[in-house]
């Protein structure tokens, strides 16, 4: 695959203010590239970037090999899709979608043939000469995108496109604009705060933090083998727990926490153990028992919440507060000494901090 | 069906407050159609010559015709400057400092009177001006407040990635501003208008230091007139004031509905 959009040590500041700090990133042709995070942390300003509505203090954008960083945002040729919609409220359905035509100066035949069969493929085409005002919110959406991809951009960029929009119709949105994009092959940003969201539909996800990247990885990787432990947290790893090797075996490695627990790892799951680590397991693998003899990290329980699939525990001990599951079948009470138990196969391994 | 009571001072209340701002047009109303050489209310004898004479006397004839272009034209002045600002305070709200369009709005806190006679003093005498032109500045001056405060109203609900979006489109910036903003502040453009017009066409306070020998608005005429005569004319004036401003008025409610000058 090509790559068709990049960014090249981008730099960015609103005022004195450092929004990006030498960020890059590079998307290939055809691909979905999701830029998650919490609010400020820079995805919204790296799509203004590159839709030009913002100037980098430094670092260069390219398209295809060609170098917008210069270039006025009217002449970038790419397509937005807003968390607003931002229809024109003036004008109808057909003529928001054919705006982008009019500015091209496509003849009125040949732009009302290719609006009608955009309106066809999104399932409007009824609705062509109704105003905006007369739209539901996911109908306005669909025009939107309509409108972004009638132009046939090289680029599509998507701004929280569906924040606005209640559950269920996020659900079925976010698979519209996925086999849209799919069918038409074109290259896409999608800006979210939504995690479920991003990795639902994206090629690859740019997991950002204070106006860096932490881990561009594909949703899989990510979600199982996060490079840090900011990534580790934000995929919900609520453990991570400090270890050191104790005993190197061939492809065994036995480590120890704080308080305990020897833990047999395999270098073929984790590759590379170093000495000092982080075990970073989610509740789901920190399994809870109140046998004695079993070895485990010493706890107390705390808190008891109920999940439906199972009850979470608060604990805390020696190794720190911890998250941990325990089966339905033996709810425990505050206030128990139990072990906690890593599960290996559902615990990844990172660098100290 | 549950019939409501209303209180018997309610109405009472409501009729007094109505008379209050109604009773003047009656009356003015009245004296205007007094067939009297003096004015009186009720009039006695009902006659037309008074509307008459406005068209007879000359300068009445002249400065209508001044006070509707200048209005006119200091309302368009005011427009033009108006609506750039009115968009950039908006558009950069963030950015720009809290005070800059409290800047814009101060003419209003300045007493008319003091605005009218530092023109006067700093501007027309200072750079020996034409009257005209001194008149005409004044009159952009005592507007564009108004201008800037309404068209800032509906900016404020205006969602500027509407802009963006056209932008992103191939729109250029320019053109932007013509095709897809200019039409959704329409009503905000019109409101401005329509708010500036009648205030420089019923200004005193400024014209009274700016007009000279040779020109003079409308209201200054009519209070010169007052002054040396104490026929209905003033009267068959402030009426045909009246009707010209009901008329602007009918014409926005029907285009438009009033409700839009409430916003």
């Amino acid at each position: 695959m090509t790559q068709a959009l990049a960014l090249q040590s981008i730099t960015a500041h609103y005022g004195a203010t450092q929004v990006l700090e030498n960020l890059s990133l590079d998307v290939a042709e055809g691909e979905l590239v999701s830029l998650l995070g919490a609010s400020g942390c820079g995805k919204t300003t790296t799509l203004r970037l590159v839709a030009g509505f913002l100037q980098p203090t430094s670092g260069t954008i390219t398209l295809g090999g060609r170098d917008l960083t210069r270039l006025p945002p009217h002449q970038r040729n790419i397509g937005l899709v807003f968390q607003n919609y931002a229809l024109f409220p003036h004008l109808s359905v057909a003529d928001n979608v054919g705006f982008g035509l009019k500015q091209r100066a496509i003849s009125s035949t040949d732009r009302a043939k290719r609006v009608g069969a955009m309106l066809d493929r999104v399932g409007l085409a009824h609705l062509a000469d109704r105003l905006p005002a007369a739209l539901s919110g996911g109908q306005k959406q669909r025009v939107a995108l309509a409108r972004a991809l009638v132009i046939e951009p090289p680029l599509l960029m998507f701004d929280e496109p569906l924040s606005n929009l209640d559950a269920k119709l996020r659900i079925d949105m976010r698979i519209e604009i996925r086999q849209l994009q799919r069918a038409n092959g074109t290259t896409s940003v999608y800006v979210t705060h939504d995690q479920e969201e991003a990795f639902s539909i994206s090629d690859r996800v740019a997991i950002m933090h204070q106006g860096r990247i932490m881990q561009l990885d594909t949703p899989e990787r990510l979600y199982q083998r996060p490079a840090n432990a900011f990534v580790a947290r934000f995929v919900g790893f609520e453990n991570l727990i400090a270890m050191s090797v104790v005993a190197r075996d061939g492809a065994k490695v036995t480590a120890e926490a704080a308080g305990g627990l020897p833990l047999t790892l395999s270098l073929e799951q984790f590759g590379e153990i170093p000495d000092r680590f982080v075990l970073a397991c989610r509740a789901d693998g920190l399994a809870v028992t109140d046998n004695a003899a079993m070895e485990g990290i010493p706890a107390t329980l705390g808190l008891r919440t109920y999940l439906g699939r199972a009850y979470q525990y608060q604990t805390s001990g020696p190794a720190g507060t911890l998250v941990a599951n325990g089966p339905l079948t033996r709810p425990l009470e505050p206030g128990a000494a139990v072990k906690l138990v890593p599960v290996p196969e559902q615990c990844t391994i990172l660098a100290p901090e | 069906m549950m019939t409501r009571k209303i209180h018997p001072l309610l109405i009472a209340g409501t009729v007094l407050v109505f008379m209050f701002l109604v009773g003047p047009l009656i009356i003015v109303l009245g004296a205007a159609l007094s067939d009297t050489t003096y004015l009186t209310f009720p009039p006695q004898g009902l006659s037309l010559r008074w509307f008459e004479n406005i068209f007879e006397i000359d300068a009445f004839r002249r400065t209508i015709f001044t006070s509707l272009q200048i209005a006119l034209l200091s309302t368009s002045i005011a427009l033009l400057i108006g609506i750039p600002a009115a968009y950039a305070l908006n558009r950069y709200r963030i950015q720009l400092p809290g005070w800059l369009s409290t800047l814009f709005v101060l003419p209003v806190l300045v007493p008319e009177l003091v605005l009218g006679f530092s023109l006067l003093k700093n501007v027309a005498v200072q750079y020996n001006s034409p009257i005209y032109i001194s008149l005409l500045f004044g009159h952009s001056l005592l507007v564009l407040p108004y201008v800037i405060r309404v068209i800032s109203a509906s900016l404020a609900a205006f969602d500027f990635s509407i802009e963006e979006a056209a932008i992103s489109l191939g729109s250029p910036p320019l053109k932007t501003f013509f095709t897809i903003l200019l039409p959704n502040v329409r009503s905000g453009v019109i409101a401005a208008f329509i708010l500036a017009f009648i205030t420089s066409i019923n200004d005193v306070s400024i014209s009274i230091f700016l007009t000279g020998p040779g020109l003079s608005t409308l209201p200054i005429q009519l209070l010169a007139h007052m002054e040396q005569f104490f026929d209905p004319t003033v009267a068959s004036v402030s009426v045909l004031l009246m009707i010209l401003t009901v008329a602007v008025m009918a014409i926005v409610e029907r285009t438009l509905g009033l409700t839009f000058l409430a916003k």
